[in-house]
């Protein structure tokens, strides 16, 4: 039996379980017959391109975890930014864990999906915002029909979050293989402002296979400051799917540090409903191994005064695969428009593929707009300089690499977690430099 | 052009004024509509061809027969129907004039229209024409003294007849007939094209020169050129396209084929301006073409296109890097007005060593057009030293038209060096004002800022049709202002 079979004889059982008095009953419904209609996405469609998943279709995964899995707090640690205090929804094998987790409704609402679409006191955001900007694409669909748990987020207005908030998604690895689908949903309300850790890891070497879908809504002068750490096992994978809805004068910010995994899909998408908004999207990969990562990302402008940045780098060694497929998408109404895309690449082994794909759609013309892609190599006569003052030569070309990817490290306001990440590079190139940038 | 002077011309024309003329009656001879075996055998059947060329065109014939008209590109065009077209358009008569006064006023005026008549022609010195029209090519001119050289340019039917061996071993080595949809469709059903070779270690005296035009209504034109630069030798082909209003879409799958040996270096100029559609965006060419070069050891291709007309372009002139050391070019212009589309850049292939490649276009859309840039440029994992470097700028006027840009970047190889640069922008009113201040009249000052922005590639056109290129922008843009 076919994945796809899998899932959809197991979405009756699952639609059973649930009932269908569920509020979201007919978006589930909805969702399923678009993911039985068009399947898994194969290279033949055109953003799928350069990534295929057919080796990771292939395993049994299991989609219902058979029993409640714990973990010590001892053994996880690691993974929470633990010298900062801060808020964390934890999941385990896709189940909470009210024991690792520090949620609140102080206030702001740090708290589960499920309880948000089971009680009635979240009707009205439900309501108003859920599955409203996931864009209708096979694998958001069957996130959908099989969404259940995930982090709930509501910041009302002209509220700070004084702490971080972090979202981690454990795989025990008690299954042989096992697919997750978390689903997030993330309202921030006016000239509130919130900064987000997400992180899925698995700690086993047993196939995982992770469908995410988060959906974020900026209204009005609200600002989010999201970090994406993915240095998972070479086990598993992630697919990842972002959307984001932006009203006038916010800011929303994505970083996302890719440095492990064995295929990493990241769709990041963007739209600016309001004028003034502002998007970042910021991105580090480093990758080694087999490893392949594919960044696809949206900025869809349709308001006007608006203003976008990406800039992502990548440093890619043995036999890894880096794509990056980005696109920017102006209306004609979104005059007045400042949109900026930068993909940077260095390949450093003979095996290593890098493809880029930056795209500019446009339809006003009061805009500025501009792209730049390049693929190449650290700078020979910089090594030289390096080295010709006695930096021997896997430091100086590690410090390059830091150089490289240093003006995307700034845009980490966390220091805590900008430490963390440097670490993590460090790790990466293999040296240690003896000093935090 | 160097040796050919202007002592040589004169010589020239008083002996052979007019042969070259026109050997062209409006009336022709169209076979019916609609396309199967009977029509590819009797097209080759008509062109006297070989046994093994009917067999080559029925075999592309049943090659298009499985395929599906690609809809990826970023234009959107009621299909045409390929049973609806006449797949051959002959000139039935072939008298020779004595006189200008014997041509056709009708054909005249048409060409003085677009410009190129023939006297203007023939003052340009050295521009060797050969006029194909309605895919028949009815003249050639100064073919002696290309002989003399070991040139051999001609039509590509002429070529079959008397150059078998070479149009044998080069026709589909490019562009095979399974390529792609349209260019499965031209190898079964091309009526005609230009054939040219330049033997070894020659340098062509002078600018060869192609004039298409679509006359007969509802006739395809299906075009077929080969140009084969052996080891050491330089060409330089334009190619200027131009067609009369005609209501109904016509159709064009031209199919190009360099082929720039061991150091050879080929230079491909474009200029294409046909009919684009009134401005409700009725009628209009189909511009569906596969244009590609196969660069060897040392050799360099370079594609110049300046692209105004069509109410739908789809083209991708490129360039397969083989040869170590070998350099591809491209150029481009295309300008886009009232409800025309284009789609069209190029395609770098790196398999050679230390092999570079140049991309620069400039694209400009006005009205309620869409212009789409759409390149490749993949290095493959032997192409060691590989550098690349593209800009693709593009220019908006109006809020109704469209820019996009669709670069594939695909490196195989660490040592591959790639830039790839694009900006998109209107023209500023702060530009306008300075020149308006200067008494420069807006349509004008317009002219004068889109010249500007497309002075990088227009420098690379041949001088003669760097001037007739300038003219067309003016044209196409014209009131697209306001």
């Amino acid at each position: 039996m076919s994945l796809k079979e899998k899932l959809l004889s197991s979405y009756l059982a699952f639609e059973d379980h649930l009932g269908i008095d569920s509020p979201v009953h007919d978006l589930r419904a909805h969702a399923i017959k678009n993911f039985e209609d068009h399947g898994f996405p194969t290279k033949k469609e055109e953003s799928w391109k350069y990534t295929s998943l057919n080796s990771l279709l292939k395993k049994d995964y299991s989609i219902f975890p058979n029993k409640e899995n714990t973990l010590e707090l001892k053994d996880v640690k690691k993974y929470f930014l633990h010298d900062v205090d801060t808020y964390k929804v934890v999941f385990v094998d896709g189940v909470y864990s009210s024991f690792l987790s520090e949620t609140t409704h102080d206030g702001i609402d740090v708290c589960l999906l499920s309880a948000a679409l089971s009680k009635d006191k979240y009707k009205p955001v439900i309501e108003a915002y859920f599955n409203q900007v996931a864009k209708e694409s096979s694998l958001t669909s069957l996130n959908t029909a099989f969404a259940k748990e995930g982090a709930y987020l509501y910041i009302p207005k002209h509220t700070e979050v004084e702490k971080p908030i972090e979202i981690i998604n454990f795989a025990t690895g008690n299954e042989a293989a096992i697919l997750l689908q978390p689903r997030n949903l993330i309202v921030v309300e006016e000239n509130a402002h919130v900064q987000i850790i997400e992180r899925h890891q698995s700690l086993s070497d047993n196939a995982v296979l992770t469908n995410s879908v988060t959906e974020i809504f900026a209204e009005k002068r609200a600002f989010v400051d999201y970090y994406k750490i993915q240095n998972d096992r070479e086990s598993a994978s992630l697919i990842d799917h972002t959307h984001i809805k932006q009203e006038r004068d916010s800011i929303c910010k994505v970083h996302t540090f890719s440095f492990g995994g064995k295929l990493t899909r990241n769709n990041l998408n963007f739209y600016q409903y309001g004028e003034h908004c502002d998007s970042v999207l910021n991105g580090i990969t480093i990758l080694e191994g087999k490893q392949h990562v594919d960044h696809n990302t949206l900025v869809h402008h349709i308001a006007p005064n608006c203003e976008s940045h990406q800039d992502y780098k990548g440093i890619f060694d043995d036999n890894s695969t880096g794509v990056f497929n980005g696109k920017v998408y102006v209306e004609k109404e979104a005059q007045k428009l400042d949109a900026f895309q930068q993909n940077n690449n260095i390949l450093i082994s003979d095996k290593a593929t890098c493809n880029s794909k930056p795209q500019l759609e446009i339809f006003a013309d009061d805009v500025k707009c501009s792209h730049g892609c390049t693929i190449g190599q650290l700078d020979e006569e910089a090594l030289f300089y390096l080295r010709s003052r006695g930096i021997a030569k896997k430091e100086a070309r590690a410090l390059l690499m830091y150089a490289f990817a240093n003006n995307v490290l700034e845009g980490v306001k966390i220091p805590e977690l900008k430490q963390r990440i440097n670490k993590l590079i460090a790790h990466k190139i293999g040296v240690n430099l003896g000093f935090n940038l | 052009m160097g040796k050919f002077t202007e002592d040589d011309l004169k010589k020239e024309l008083e002996t052979k004024e007019y042969e070259y003329g026109f050997y062209t009656d409006i009336e022709s001879e169209t076979f019916p509509v609609g396309l199967d075996e009977e029509i590819v055998r009797a097209i080759s059947k008509k062109k006297n061809e070989p046994e093994w060329m009917t067999d080559w065109r029925l075999e592309a014939f049943r090659i298009w027969k499985e395929m599906e008209e690609p809809d990826w590109a970023n234009v959107n065009y009621e299909k045409p129907n390929f049973q609806n077209i006449s797949y051959y358009s002959a000139p039935s008569t072939k008298p020779k004039y004595d006189s200008i006064d014997e041509v056709d006023p009708e054909l005249l005026e048409t060409f003085n229209k677009l410009g190129i008549s023939l006297e203007e022609q023939k003052k340009l010195a050295g521009v060797a024409v050969d006029i194909v029209m309605d895919s028949v090519s009815v003249a050639t001119t100064f073919k002696d003294t290309l002989a003399e050289k070991g040139i051999i340019f001609c039509s590509i039917s002429e070529a079959i007849q008397e150059h078998p061996e070479l149009v044998k071993k080069h026709i589909g080595s490019v562009v095979p007939r399974k390529d792609n949809f349209y260019a499965a469709l031209n190898s079964a059903v091309f009526s005609d094209g230009s054939f040219c070779y330049i033997p070894k270690g020659v340098r062509c005296p002078m600018e060869l020169s192609t004039y298409f035009r679509i006359n007969q209504a509802g006739t395809g034109q299906f075009e077929r050129t080969l140009v084969i630069a052996d080891e050491g030798s330089y060409v330089s082909y334009l190619e200027g396209c131009t067609a009369p209003s005609r209501d109904e879409n016509q159709l064009h799958a031209a199919v190009v084929e360099l082929i720039a040996l061991d150091d050879a270096e080929i230079k491909y100029s474009t200029v294409q301006n046909w009919f684009p559609g009134d401005k409700e965006g009725n009628g209009g060419v189909f511009n569906f073409v596969t244009k590609r070069g196969i660069c060897e050891k040392n050799a360099k291709i370079s594609w110049t296109q300046v692209e105004t007309g069509s109410a739908v372009t789809w083209k991708y002139p490129s360039c397969v890097l083989k040869g170590d050391n070998s350099i591809g070019e491209f150029y481009s212009i295309a300008v886009t007005n009232n409800f025309q589309q284009a789609d069209t850049g190029t395609k770098m292939i790196h398999l050679g060593k230390n092999t570079r490649s140049t991309i620069i276009s400039k694209g400009i859309s006005a009205g309620k057009s869409q212009n789409s840039y759409r390149g490749l440029v993949k290095i493959s994992p032997r192409a060691d030293n590989a550098r690349n470097f593209s800009q693709c700028d593009s220019l908006l006027m109006g809020n109704l038209c469209g820019a996009h840009t669709f670069p594939y970047i695909e490196a195989n190889n660490k040592s591959a060096q790639i830039e790839h640069e694009a900006t998109t922008s209107k023209i500023g009113e702060d530009q306008i004002f300075y020149c308006n201040q200067r008494g420069i009249d807006t349509e004008k000052a317009i002219a004068l800022i889109v010249n500007g922005f497309s002075k990088e590639v227009l420098n690379k056109l041949p001088m003669e049709f760097a001037v007739e290129a300038q003219k067309l922008l003016e044209i196409s843009l014209e009131g697209s202002v306001g």
